[in-house]
């Protein structure tokens, strides 16, 4: 067994426990160990990237236990690509959030953040779907707490609607585990493929109970209409650079999508055949369109980016709706583009509000303006799927893939009017907030502030000193969409190999269950 | 005994669903709990209900045993919502203090936009 697979759940989760014990009031102390962390977690994520890239799929049984007795870690394409995205994010928002003293508002961050990360790391690798549990359960807990970091009565009441409607999705997956082991006597994820492929097709509605409620616990975690009401509040009023890393959050719920109606209740298994993608796909139509109505309507620049992301996971689950190899390659590439690009914004909107308040509206000119403004527009342009980043390469792929579907023309509209108002809604925030600031016939008086937060910094900060370390976060995730863009044919190579193996689950099951060797 | 456990989970469902519909925190995360508790109870019989069956298996004998993985499963969910109540439960009475507001809906400002969170 290659044991560099438990590194990403083990390494945080001794990490996060040290930072609390020993270095709780060591802030700098704090920040190295985290720092450290997660530059070891990219390159462990990028070993095990380039052990999966070959295709084979590896198991890590835990304690030795054989599969389905034990529980199992499984390394393939798709878990690489997702534990490489996370622990790239995760350095650029720890970077962040070091320079603009984000970390230093409330205690816990970095062990929290850590925490977080274990969950979703472990999130991604576990083969068990009761494991997969655990590790949601996990990757919450610990974005309660960074969801209210640094407090205030706003933060602390949407933080209340995130957990209740958390913990509701919580016991919607139980009861849906429950119904799938009831059926099937089983949750490691290789042999419910293995039972659910062998019951007779008229002795399934359990099942299919089963299936739905799992898909709309995923569903909520990845904010589909009409699930998606927890995330605006509770990403514009988090920290926004918590934000950023939760951008990773949503996609989590679509990986689990894809990872359990690829696998478990395939395209191919007659008793859950169509079941999925028939719900899905006018979803997240629905998700898209609604996301840039919101974004248009919005008054407030975390709002707008919250719902930037709501738009960007319809057009991906949009992809993963399709249900084929090649949708799914696509839906892959726009997950890697889409999650860069709002943890990019999110950051941009932080260092817009630092400066001079969330209301889009003119008021004078903030600190670095040409800076800031030149990231907004290129954030923009990533968000909204405008030529020549990678939004562009992604929403391209997603439209082709979708060229034979009956609804072709209805998905090809939605997207494409989509962008457009996306465009519409990003494009007017800008100029508000950046040009009409220069102009002082619109100039409205800034409105009084409420003050939310008891230990918000100053945000009159001197320009002259301002940290240089949020902008080197700001451009490493610019640097990477553009990687993203310039390399999109190896990318899209990498992607589609992912896609077969999904959609060959005998890979899967036969390494975890060890077919070949009985 | 089915009908007794089918109505046991059954009416902790509903009353759980209708606290969670309320205004206030308070009742809502009375209704997490109760919920939480109907779903603990169904996994348990996830396992199919037997009554004095050992959760073992035994080479010796022909002895009739219950599936040990519900129970595992069962305290494993008692634990996190356990653990999860705990933490809702002061996140909502940090809310509380602090807003002097206990409404689980957020009332937006006067002009719709939030602030500088």
């Amino acid at each position: 067994m290659n044991h560099l697979l438990i590194a990403p759940v083990v390494l945080p989760a001794i990490v996060a426990p040290f930072i609390i014990m020993v270095l709780r009031h060591h802030l700098s102390l704090q920040r190295i160990f985290s720092l450290a962390c997660t530059v070891a977690l990219l390159a462990i994520t990028l070993g095990l990237a380039v052990q999966a890239a070959d295709g084979t799929v590896q198991v890590y049984e835990l304690g030795n236990w054989p599969a389905p007795f034990g529980i199992v870690l499984v390394l393939d394409r798709l878990s690489a690509l997702m534990l490489l995205l996370t622990a790239g994010l995760a350095l650029a928002v720890v970077l962040y959030a070091i320079g603009s003293g984000w970390d230093a508002r409330g205690r816990h961050f970095h062990a929290l953040l850590q925490f977080q990360l274990m969950g979703i790391l472990g999130a991604f690798l576990t083969g068990d779907a009761f494991n997969l549990f655990v590790f949601f359960e996990v990757l919450l807990i610990a974005s309660y707490g960074l969801m209210i970091h640094g407090g205030g009565a706003k933060r602390l009441q949407a933080g209340v609607q995130y957990v209740v409607y958390n913990l509701l999705g919580s016991s919607l997956f139980l009861l849906a585990l429950g119904t799938l082991y009831a059926v099937t006597g089983t949750l490691n994820m290789a042999d419910l493929a293995v039972r659910v492929a062998e019951l007779s097709p008229d002795d399934t509605a359990l099942l299919r109970v089963g299936a739905v409620m799992l898909l709309l616990v995923f569903a909520i975690k990845a904010a589909v209409l009409p699930l998606h009401f927890w995330l605006p509040a509770s990403y514009a009023y988090a920290p926004l650079p918590v934000a950023a890393l939760f951008a990773i959050m949503t996609k989590v719920g679509a990986y689990a999508i894809l990872r359990m109606y690829t696998l478990v209740f395939g395209p191919d298994v007659a008793a859950t055949a169509g079941l999925v993608g028939d719900w899905l796909l006018p979803a997240a139509m629905l998700t898209l369109a609604i996301g840039a109505l919101g974004v248009l309507g919005s008054r407030e620049i975390g709002r707008l980016v919250a719902f930037g992301a709501i738009t960007s996971m319809g057009t991906l689950l949009i992809a993963v709706a399709l249900f084929t190899p090649q949708a799914t390659a696509a839906a892959l590439y726009y997950t890697v583009h889409s999650t860069l690009a709002a943890a990019l914004l999110f950051l941009i909107a932080d260092l817009i509000i630092e400066r001079r308040g969330g209301a889009i509206i003119a008021q004078r000119p903030m600190a670095q303006t040409g800076l800031i403004a030149s990231l907004f527009f290129v954030g923009a342009i990533a968000m909204a799927g405008m030529p020549p980043l990678s939004g562009f390469v992604g929403k391209l792929l997603v439209m082709d893939a979708a060229r034979d579907h009956e609804l072709v023309w209805y998905i090809w509209a939605v997207i494409l009017a989509g962008s457009l108002i996306t465009i519409i809604g990003l494009a007017r925030a800008g100029s508000e907030i950046f040009w009409k600031s220069h102009d002082d016939s619109h100039i409205r008086e800034a409105e009084p502030e409420i003050a939310v937060d008891d230990t918000q910094a100053p945000t009159e900060e001197p320009a002259s000193n301002a940290p240089a370390l949020p902008f080197v976060a700001c451009f490493a995730l610019v640097g990477s969409l553009a990687l993203l863009t310039i390399f999109a044919g190896p990318m899209m190579d990498y992607t589609t190999a992912t896609a077969a193996q999904l959609f060959d689950p005998n890979i899967y099951i036969d390494a975890v269950l060890r077919r070949a060797e009985q | 005994m089915e009908i007794l456990f089918a109505s046991a989970v059954g009416v902790l469902t509903a009353a759980g669903i209708y606290l969670i519909l309320r205004k206030r925190t308070f009742p809502v995360i009375l209704g997490l709990s109760l919920l939480s508790y109907a779903v603990n109870v169904f996994l348990f019989a996830t396992g199919r209900l037997m009554i004095n069956a050992p959760p073992v298996l035994n080479k010796y004998a022909e002895v009739a045993y219950t599936d040990p993985l519900p129970q595992a499963l069962v305290l494993t969910a008692i634990v996190i919502s356990f653990g999860m109540t705990a933490v809702v439960v002061m996140i909502a009475l940090g809310a509380y203090l602090s807003a002097k507001d206990d409404h689980i809906d957020m009332i937006e400002d006067a002009d719709g936009a939030g602030d500088d969170a």
